[in-house]
């Protein structure tokens, strides 16, 4: 089962970002953005779908995507700490997408050779995505890091408020000994890499934390993950069996 | 999604006669006005109160449906739902495109809108308040926009015109799959009947007031039928509309909440019972449940966004200053 628990914790991460980035949706700080968000929460929760069908299939008790994805509490989510940050403002929410897709971009190029063809499948659409959200996600962190007083000052609580939660990023949890899905901890550099070149550009630095949070793979999450199952599985979970 | 009778636009003008009369020839030969074409002041006014009526509502339109995001019940569902209040922002950003070449601002446009001087369609200041509604909202309001709509594609001025035929393609997708939304719920547990018929109580008024008060109460739609920004009157649209529904409805056996409504053998359409009115002027004079609600969230997302916005100005002005000092740093 090691493979059906590494994808649920892969189609977790999407999701719940999805999530989160969807909030924004209509109240962005420009008409552009409140394009470009919903466009991005759509890759990733495109993805989580993939994800979770595939996570299904390989489990083989006949549970679908929506099963997986509604029919599960807080202790059972094992998505990343730093996806389930909440938004705060646009500059938390544009490091946060940063931070998630300078990993998943490397991630999903290591996953484009997987023997597995689901996998390279997958991958194939979201390495391209992926890139996309590191440019779109890049530019705002150095319009930001280098604009005003106020937006450099809140970048920089960003970078103070999420970095914390960058370790966990590198954790190979379920995905220990997995071969068909990359190694996470072989992507650091080039993750460090990435953000490195952006905060140059911004005029941010960014410090690994001698204190990582970790606990999202075990399913012990921040207080807000749960407020957000609550609401995302309120329609679905009144109604069992319905079909939508 | 959608422009309703237009609200308080002042078509007068004071050009000449003999300006005036060939303008009407223009329009009469169904050339297309174009942004840099003389035109009287009166139609351009009138065309920047609609378009720009039109894109708040676009905007604003984005509301109620984001309301039910974070809670569709299917994964599928939250997608198609993400993609359609995307769908509508992007109309609203090619409309203010069209208003904008007819010399106002985005800026100056959202500032209207957020001071209250500026109107957008009634309909959205109604509630959400279940996942049926965004069935019914699909099927009705998109399905209203697309009537009131599909005329404004042969719409005199070219960039309106233009813009509304690749609205309207999305707008019907849009129609579809609210339809099938409704289909879905209509045809499922008795909960979920219920919840759709709730919905469609609440919506089905509202909806067909969207095309605006009764012919003989409209101020401005003769002007606006003469220069062929509007080619069809409000009756004559809620008519198409209400016939294209009925079967709809009956076909997944909801009822719409309308006693008096039924066929009508010789004008080959449906007749409908009166419409409140006093309800419509309520709601289109800032009075609906969710105006306040509705404006506030906008005033909120464009004063939170302050920040962002000028540092994008700045950023983008340090560059400019940079990319300047460069090559003679160089020398
Ligand atoms: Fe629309
Ligand atoms: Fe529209
Ligand atoms: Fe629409």
């Amino acid at each position: 089962m090691a493979l059906f628990d590494a994808l649920l914790e892969l189609a977790d991460d999407h999701l719940v970002l999805g999530h989160r980035v969807s909030e924004w949706c209509g109240h962005a700080p420009m008409l552009e953005e409140d394009l470009a968000m919903p466009n991005m929460a759509l890759d990733v929760i495109g993805t989580a779908r993939s994800l979770y069908d595939y996570a299904g299939k390989v489990e083989g008790a006949g549970r679908d995507e929506d099963d997986l994805a509604y029919l599960r509490g807080e202790r059972e989510y094992r998505n990343l700490l730093l996806v389930e940050r909440p938004n705060e403002d646009f500059a938390h929410t544009m490091l946060r997408q940063l931070y998630f897709a300078a990993f998943m971009h490397p991630y999903w190029t290591a996953a484009l050779t997987s023997q597995d063809e689901t996998i390279q499948g997958i991958a194939g659409k979201a390495v391209k995505e992926m890139a996309y959200h590191i440019r779109h996600a890049g530019e705002w962190v150095v319009r930001l890091g280098d604009g005003t007083e106020e937006s450099a000052r809140r970048m920089a609580d960003a970078v103070q408020s999420l970095s914390i939660y960058v370790g966990e990023l590198f954790e190979e949890g379920a995905a220990e000994g997995v071969d068909v899905l990359p190694s996470r901890a072989a992507i650091r550099d080039e993750w460090l890499a990435t953000v490195k070149r952006v905060f140059d550009e911004a005029g941010l630095t960014f410090e690994d934390s001698k204190f990582p949070q970790t606990g999202g793979r075990s399913g012990v999450h921040g207080e807000g993950l749960g407020h957000m199952l609550a609401e995302m599985q309120s329609v679905h979970r009144a109604h069992p069996g319905a079909t939508w | 999604m959608y422009s309703q009778g237009l609200i308080g636009a002042d078509g007068r003008s004071e050009e000449t006669p003999e300006f005036l009369a060939a303008f009407q020839a223009r329009v009469d030969a169904e050339t297309k006005i174009e942004p840099n074409d003389d035109m009287p002041e009166g139609y351009r006014r009138t065309l920047v109160r609609q378009i720009g009526q039109h894109a708040h509502s676009e905007i604003v339109g984005m509301l109620p449906e984001g309301n039910w995001i974070t809670r569709a019940p299917s994964l599928r569902r939250k997608a198609a739902l993400l993609a359609k209040v995307q769908d509508e922002g992007g109309h609203g950003l090619y409309l203010y495109s069209a208003a904008e070449t007819l010399g106002v601002s985005r800026k100056q446009m959202t500032e209207e809108l957020l001071d209250g001087r500026a109107k957008y369609s009634s309909i959205f200041n109604y509630p959400t308040l279940s996942w049926a509604d965004i069935g019914i909202i699909g099927w009705l309001v998109d399905g209203a926009a697309i009537m009131n709509q599909i005329p404004l594609c042969r719409c005199s001025y070219g960039p309106y015109a233009r813009a509304m035929i690749r609205v309207c393609k999305e707008e019907s997708f849009h129609q579809r799959q609210g339809y099938e939304i409704v289909m879905k719920l209509a045809q499922g547990t008795p909960e979920q009947k219920a919840m759709v018929q709730d919905a469609l109580n609440r919506w089905w008024w509202p909806s067909i007031m969207m095309f605006g008060p009764h012919d003989a109460d409209s101020q401005h739609s003769d002007q606006s039928m003469a220069w062929k920004i509007k080619r069809f009157t409000n009756d004559e649209l809620r008519q198409k509309f209400i016939d294209a529904t009925v079967p709809q409805a009956e076909y997944l056996d909801l009822t719409l909440p309308d006693p008096d409504l039924k066929w009508n053998e010789e004008k080959g359409g449906y007749d409908h019972g009166p419409i409140d009115w006093d309800e419509f002027w309520r709601v289109v004079k800032g009075f609906g449940p969710m105006a306040k609600d509705r404006v506030k969230a906008r005033k909120k997302a464009w004063d939170d966004g302050e920040w962002v916005r000028e540092a994008a100005l700045a950023h983008a002005e340090k560059r400019k200053a940079r990319a300047q000092a460069a090559p003679m740093a160089a020398e």
